[in-house]
C-alpha cells in the first residue's frame, strides 16, 4: 500500500497547490480590477462629481491613502500585504468602519440562510433524486423529475416574491422582511424564535431553487449507476434492492452529487444576492448590493475577495472529498 | 475447501422453456421451446450469433432476466425443484449460491469504488452468513485458488489487469459454492494469450470442484478448448446438442456446418472468413417452419412451413428437416 500512499500524498500536494496558485490569482485580479474600472477614488471620497473640489484637496486625499505612488509594484504590494494580514481597507459608505468587519458582521446572517437552505436542499433533493433515478419512471420519478426542472429553472428571487405575497402579505403567517421584528423583545429564546421565523420565507425561495439541481443531478446519476454492469453482478450475488441501493448504487451516486456539494459549499458565504435583496436579509448578499448602489468600492473589493476564496476553498475540498470517495481519481 | 463429491447427477433439467421480451407493447419471444439437462460436473456451450437467445436462456436459469422479459411457457428444475423464474424475489436464494455468473469484461462486472477483497466477500457474508474476518480469510483463499496473491486483494479493479479481473470474477462466483457456473462471454474483451490462460483457469476448476460449466459464446475455438458439449442455438432455439467431437467432427445441422466452416484456418490455406449469407431473423415476426430456411443452402419445401422438432439422432439431437423421414414432395429443394 506504501505505492497506493504515495500517490495520495501526490494527489493531495497537486491539489494544494492549484488552490494555493488560484488564490493568488485572485488577490492580483481582484486588485486590478478595482483599479481598472473608471472612477477616481479621492474624488469619490470627497462626495463625488457633485461635489467641486480643488486639485490640491484632491491631491491631499491622494496622498493620504498612498495613491500617488505606482500601482505596481508599491500599492500591489501595499494590497497584498494588507490582504495576508486581514487589512481589507475601509468602507466609503460607512465611515469609518473597516471592510473586514463589516464581512464579518454580516456574515452570520448569510451563513444561517445559505447554509441552512443548502443542507436542506441536500437531504430532500439528494434522497429524492436518487429515489427517482433509483425507480426510474415510476411515478414519484415523473413527479419529482417534473417539479425539480421547474423549480431549476425558475429564479430564486421570483420564487421569493412569491412566497412574500402568498404568505406574509395574503395569509400574514410568516414576516417577508428583515431578520427581527422590530420593538421589544425580551429573553434569547424568544430572540431565536423571532430570528428562525424571519428565516423560514428566504430559506425556502434559496433551498426550493437548490433542491430542484439536486434532483437532477442525483437523478441523473443513480440513473447512470443502475444501468451498469455491476449492479447486475450484485443482483446475480443474490443481494435484496436494499442491499443493492446501499452497498453498490448510493456511494457511486454521490461522486457526482458530492462535486456539486462541495462547489455550492463556497456560495454559502457568498451569499445568495436576489433573495436576500426581496427580503432585505442583512447579509452579504445585501451589502453586495448596498455597496454597489454606494459605489464602495472597498467594500466590494473585501466581498469578492472573499467569494474568490470561499469557491477556491470550495474546488480544493471538492477536489480531496473525490479522491477520498473515488479511488480512481487518486492515481 | 470441502472435498468435492464426483457425482454426475442431474442438476439442471430444462424442458420447453420460452422466454417473451416486451418491449413497447410489442412481444418478441428470446427463446422458443428450449430442453436440455445439465449433470453435476458436466461442461456445455452455448454458440449462436447474437440475439439467438444464448445469452436469455442462460440468465433465465440464472434467475436473472431483465423486468421486461418474462417466462412464458415450460420450466427448469434444478435438483428436481421447480426453479420460480419469474419471481425476482423467489429466485434470490438460488443466485450465486446454486447458480453464479462470471460476466463478460470484468471491469464494469466490478464495482471501481470497492477493494477487491470486499467484493469477493460480500457474498460470503450476505449470502453464507460469516462474519466479516471469516469472509475476508475466505476471500482470500479464493484469490490463491485463481492464481491471484491474497494481498492484491487490497487493490481497486482498475489496478489489476483485465484477465487479473477476470480472475477475481471467477473467485467472486466461487464465493457461495455453487453447483453451476455461467460463462457469459468470459474471454471476449481479453487476449488470446490472456484468454487461453482464463479457460485453462475455468477446466481446472471445474474438475476440482466439480462444476457444472455453462459458457455462452459465439466463438467456436472457445468450445472446443473447455467444453465436453455444445448447443448450437439459432433464433431462439437449440438447433442441434452433441458433443464437441461429434459437431466439430460432423456437424448435422446446415447452420452448424456453416458456422464451422466460417472460422478462418491459414493452416489448411482457408485464409479468409466466409461469411453466412442473409440475416439473423426478426423475433418479433417469426418466419414460417425452419427459422434458418431463407438462409440454408439445403432448404426445401417443407422448411418453408413446418418447425423441425429437436429430435434425438445417432448421436445427439438435431431440429433439421434433412434429417428426418419425409414425403417426395416435402424434399423438394427451394435454392435449386
Amino acid at each position: 500500500m506504501a505505492a497506493n500512499g504515495g500517490r495520495t500524498t501526490r494527489h493531495i500536494g497537486h491539489a494544494l497547490l492549484r488552490a494555493a496558485v488560484t488564490l493568488s490569482m485572485v488577490v492580483i485580479l481582484n486588485f486590478i480590477l478595482f483599479r481598472v474600472i473608471p472612477g477616481d477614488p479621492a474624488k469619490l471620497l470627497l462626495g463625488g462629481a457633485r461635489v467641486s473640489v480643488t486639485a490640491e484637496q484632491l491631491e491631499a486625499q491622494r496622498k493620504s491613502w498612498g495613491l500617488e505612488r505606482p500601482l505596481v509594484p508599491d500599492q500591489l504590494v501595499d494590497y497584498v500585504s494588507a490582504t495576508l494580514h486581514g487589512d481589507l481597507g475601509y468602507s466609503f459608505k460607512f465611515r469609518g468602519r473597516r471592510v473586514a468587519g463589516l464581512l464579518l458582521e454580516r456574515l452570520p446572517a448569510t451563513i444561517a440562510l445559505v447554509g441552512i437552505a443548502q443542507l436542506i436542499a441536500i437531504v430532500v433533493g439528494v434522497t429524492l433524486g436518487m429515489y427517482a433515478g433509483w425507480r426510474r419512471g415510476g411515478v414519484v420519478d415523473h413527479i419529482t423529475t417534473g417539479a425539480s426542472l421547474a423549480l431549476y429553472s425558475t429564479p430564486s428571487f421570483w420564487v421569493g416574491m412569491l412566497l412574500v405575497v402568498i404568505f406574509s402579505t395574503a395569509l400574514g403567517w410568516l414576516p417577508g422582511y428583515g431578520g427581527y421584528s422590530p420593538g421589544a423583545l425580551k429573553g434569547s429564546l424568544d430572540l431565536l424564535l423571532d430570528y428562525l421565523r424571519h428565516l423560514v420565507l428566504p430559506v425556502s425561495a434559496v433551498a426550493l431553487g437548490l433542491i430542484g439541481q439536486y434532483v437532477v443531478v442525483s437523478r441523473a446519476a443513480m440513473s447512470d449507476v443502475v444501468a451498469e454492469d455491476y449492479m447486475v453482478t450484485a443482483r446475480a450475488k443474490g443481494l435484496t434492492d436494499l442491499q443493492m441501493l446501499m452497498r453498490h448504487a448510493f456511494r457511486n451516486a454521490m461522486l457526482p452529487v458530492m462535486t456539486l456539494v462541495t462547489l455550492n459549499l463556497g456560495y454559502v458565504v457568498a451569499g445568495a444576492i436576489t433573495v436576500e435583496s426581496v427580503f432585505a436579509w442583512p447579509g452579504i448578499g445585501n451589502l453586495t448590493v448596498e455597496a454597489l448602489n454606494a459605489r464602495d468600492y472597498p467594500v466590494l473589493q473585501g466581498i469578492f475577495l472573499l467569494l474568490g476564496v470561499s469557491i477556491v476553498v470550495a474546488n480544493l475540498v471538492a477536489d480531496l472529498t473525490y479522491g477520498l470517495l473515488d479511488p480512481r481519481v487518486r492515481q | 475447501m470441502t472435498e468435492p463429491s464426483r457425482s454426475t447427477a442431474l442438476l439442471l433439467n430444462v424442458d420447453g422453456l420460452s422466454v417473451d421480451y416486451k418491449l413497447k407493447g410489442l412481444s418478441s419471444r428470446a427463446i422458443d421451446g428450449v430442453s436440455f439437462a445439465l449433470r453435476a460436473g458436466e461442461a456445455v456451450a452455448l454458440v449462436g450469433e447474437s440475439g439467438s437467445g444464448k445469452t436469455t436462456t442462460a440468465m433465465a436459469i440464472a434467475g436473472l432476466l431483465s423486468p421486461n422479459a418474462r417466462v412464458s411457457e415450460g420450466e427448469v428444475r434444478y435438483r428436481g425443484e421447480r426453479l420460480p423464474i419469474n419471481d425476482d424475489v423467489a429466485m434470490r436464494p438460488h443466485r450465486w449460491s446454486e447458480t453464479s455468473v462470471v460476466f463478460q469484461g470484468a471491469m464494469n462486472a466490478l464495482n471501481p469504488v470497492h477493494r477487491i477483497t470486499k467484493q469477493i466477500a460480500e457474498p460470503c457474508i450476505l449470502r453464507l452468513g460469516l462474519s466479516r474476518s471469516e469472509a475476508t480469510v475466505r476471500a482470500r483463499e479464493l484469490l490463491e485458488l485463481v492464481g491471484i496473491p491474497a494481498d492484491r486483494g487490497a487493490a481497486y479493479p482498475h489496478e489489476l489487469s483485465g484477465g487479473m479481473r477476470q480472475r477475481v470474477m471467477i473467485a467472486m462466483a466461487l464465493a457461495c459454492r455453487p453447483s453451476i457456473v455461467i460463462g457469459d462471454e468470459p474471454t471476449t474483451a481479453l487476449d488470446v494469450i490472456t484468454q487461453a490462460q482464463i479457460l485453462k483457469l475455468f477446466g481446472d476448476l471445474r474438475s476440482k470442484l466439480n462444476l457444472a460449466l455453462i459458457l455462452i459464446t459465439h466463438d467456436l475455438s472457445v468450445v472446443a478448448e473447455t467444453c465436453d458439449r455444445v448447443m448450437i442455438m439459432y433464433a431462439g432455439r437449440i438447433v442441434e446438442d452433441g458433443t464437441v467431437a461429434d459437431v466439430f467432427a460432423q456437424p448435422k445441422h446446415p447452420y452448424t456446418q456453416l458456422l464451422i466452416e466460417s472460422i478462418p484456418n491459414p493452416a489448411n490455406g482457408k485464409r479468409m472468413i466466409r461469411p453466412i449469407p442473409g440475416d439473423p431473423p426478426n423475433l418479433v415476426n417469426r418466419p414460417s417452419g425452419c427459422a434458418f430456411h431463407s438462409r440454408c443452402p439445403s432448404a426445401m419445401t417443407v422448411c418453408a412451413t413446418e418447425v423441425p422438432s429437436l429430435d434425438e439422432v445417432r448421436r445427439g439431437r438435431v431440429a433439421c428437416h434433412l434429417h428426418r423421414p419425409l414425403t417426395q414432395e416435402d424434399k423438394v429443394a427451394i435454392h435449386a
